[in-house]
């Protein structure tokens, strides 16, 4: 079979049927992309991007010259069967590092693009061998710190790594990283050690660079490693004269590049302030001083009650309800109250869950619809008017702190305004700080009660109360 | 006739592909931020045919070693990518059926 070099077609129209199927290609993920920034037409955009991938794959293999199969369909087999399975059987709410993780292989397969060309040594021109470099770099960096941001918010690294002097010591790898690329792109050295070194170098970059990251900034953190994919892919089109990667790297860069500023954006911080300040490395000490009072506990039967005989509940769901499972039974105390004329709405801030648009899926998957879920602009205005504002497993993104407190590293981040809220409800499994570490002032407040407990027994026993009314 | 791309056009094509992309995703509501991210995470996924490629051409131990870790990971990118976008995709279209007059 690996004979078979000049492959089953002459090699003139096999050519001219690859690139054809890469221009089809190339429109059908565009077409793909487009559609899914729709709600509408979201899940066929999927389908054309999926037909674009299988139509280049399949007309890849009349490729002239191309040998090596009984190496190439195991691999595919194997990447495809065990990403396949992965992917089916993760819970939703582990999506986030489901994501890094396969962004991480395509970074580390736009690296081993590169390190095969860079070990077959065949003459490239200049600007050739920088850009198969560069691609490699950013495609090495791209795979291991995607790793390790799988590794974090998996739980297989619970703690945030920091020490003096960090960032000079990654300035230095990368630095090394960088004048051995350009070594290599040079030709003052070559062979497989030096290849071997400068991969080892990006790799420990991405893991250096990725390790004092709090596990609240991973989402952007995923997606700027998404965007750095994209371009190796598409400097390694360059290398490869490829223009199906060409054009889907560089518009999986620049989309990416977007999203990782809108996500940024959300939470008030900028993308350097994300990658080199370790947060609440500073102010946290300081904001948690400067909450007086005292928490005021409550009994499920008086929320029951409380919300029961409201005109209006504001419902501000965080990831702890998506970790505790508990979308699907506070979908059904909403509905209860819905039946009672109460009116509900679910206030998601842009970042809860773990991503930006990530509680709005858990949601959906509970079958919450639509038209009673309200972003952070539509719903601040009606917290005034809410009876009683229901905060599940959200903290920092409803810490009035934000607003009032300029110590506070949470300071000018938009918040949801449910301190504004006739009552406030909070539930939550214990008295500890959020994610980030920062004391909640929205806690300590006169017309805040907390019931304590997990967030699926305390929808139970709400809906309990709630059905024992009558 | 062997099609190449000179570097000139080349950039022509990085442009042009940079401004779609930022134009397909610039007016995306918040909901389908997560969902989108997954999908282009799944376009990249196309490094499989470059990973094709460069394995069908390699020659020493080393080079396929290199090349068959490069086209698993790049199958897996596409097939992981693909299977999760289209779960989280679902979703949505089960709110819509059920909230006909939704807009």
């Amino acid at each position: 079979m690996d004979t078979a070099s000049g492959g089953l077609l002459n090699p003139e129209l096999a050519q001219w049927l690859i690139q054809s199927s890469y221009l089809v290609t190339a429109f059908l993920f565009i077409m793909g992309l487009k559609r899914m920034s729709s709600p509408v037409t979201a899940r066929s955009g999927i389908v054309w991007a999926g037909a674009g991938m299988l139509v280049a794959t399949l007309f890849t293999f009349l490729y002239p010259g191309m040998t090596n199969f009984e190496w190439m369909l195991p691999a595919i087999i194997l990447g495809t069967a065990l990403a396949w399975w992965t992917g089916k059987k993760v819970a939703m709410t582990d999506m986030p590092q489901m994501i890094a993780l396969y962004n991480g292989f395509g970074g580390g397969a736009a690296a081993a693009i590169a390190a095969v060309e860079l070990l077959g040594g065949e003459a490239m021109s200049l600007t050739t061998s920088t850009l198969a470099v560069v691609g490699a770099l950013i495609g090495a960096v791209a795979f291991s710190g995607s790793m390790v941001a799988f590794g974090k918010l998996q739980g297989l690294i619970k703690r945030s790594f920091r020490f003096g002097g960090q960032n000079i010591v990654n300035l230095l790898v990368i630095i090394a990283c960088v004048v051995l690329g350009a070594a290599l792109v040079a030709g003052t050295l070559h062979g497989v050690p030096y290849v071997a070194l400068f991969f080892a170098l990006a790799l420990l970059f991405g893991v250096l660079m990725t390790l004092p990251i709090g596990g609240a900034d991973m989402p952007v953190v995923i997606s700027l490693y998404n965007a750095f994919t994209g371009l190796a892919v598409a400097f390694e089109g360059f290398v490869m004269q490829n223009a199906a990667m060409i054009i889907a790297g560089t518009v999986v860069g620049s989309a990416g590049t977007l999203l990782t500023q809108l996500m940024a954006r959300a939470m008030n911080r900028s993308l350097g302030n994300v990658l080199f300040s370790g947060f609440g490395d500073t102010g946290a000490a300081a904001a948690g001083s400067a909450v007086t009072g005292s928490m005021k506990p409550i009994e499920a039967t008086d929320v029951g009650v409380m919300m029961a005989f409201a005109q209006k509940v504001i419902v501000v769901p965080g990831y702890g309800m998506a970790v505790a499972q508990a979308q699907h039974k506070v979908w059904e105390l909403c509905q209860l109250l819905i039946e009672r004329g109460v009116t509900v709405k679910f206030a998601i801030h842009p970042v809860a869950g773990r991503m930006p648009g990530h509680m709005n899926v858990l949601l959906a998957e509970a079958g919450v619809p639509y038209d009673l879920i309200a972003d952070l602009d539509e719903i601040n205005a009606e917290f005034e008017t809410a009876d009683v504002a229901l905060i599940i497993g959200a903290n920092d993104v409803v810490n009035p702190v934000a607003r009032t407190d300029k110590s506070s590293p949470i300071y000018g981040m938009p918040i949801l305004n449910a301190d504004k809220a006739k009552n406030v409800v909070v539930i939550k499994r214990g008295q500890g700080a959020g994610f980030s570490g920062i004391e909640n002032a929205l806690f300590y407040l006169d017309n805040t009660r907390m019931l304590y407990g997990d967030g699926q027994a305390a929808a139970a026993q709400l809906i309990h109360a709630v059905k024992a009314l009558g | 006739m062997i099609v190449t791309i000179s570097g000139l056009v080349a950039l022509y094509i990085f442009m042009l592909a940079a401004f779609a992309g930022y134009e397909v995703i610039a007016k995306v509501p918040v909901i389908l931020h997560t969902p989108l991210m997954s999908g282009s995470n799944f376009v990249h996924g196309i490094v499989l045919v470059g990973a094709m490629i460069a394995l069908g051409n390699a020659h020493t131990t080393l080079e396929k070693l290199v090349g068959f870790v490069g086209v698993a990971m790049a199958a897996g990118n596409a097939a992981g990518g693909y299977v999760v976008t289209e779960r989280m995709l679902e979703m949505f279209k089960s709110s819509g059926q059920k909230k006909p007059g939704a807009h």
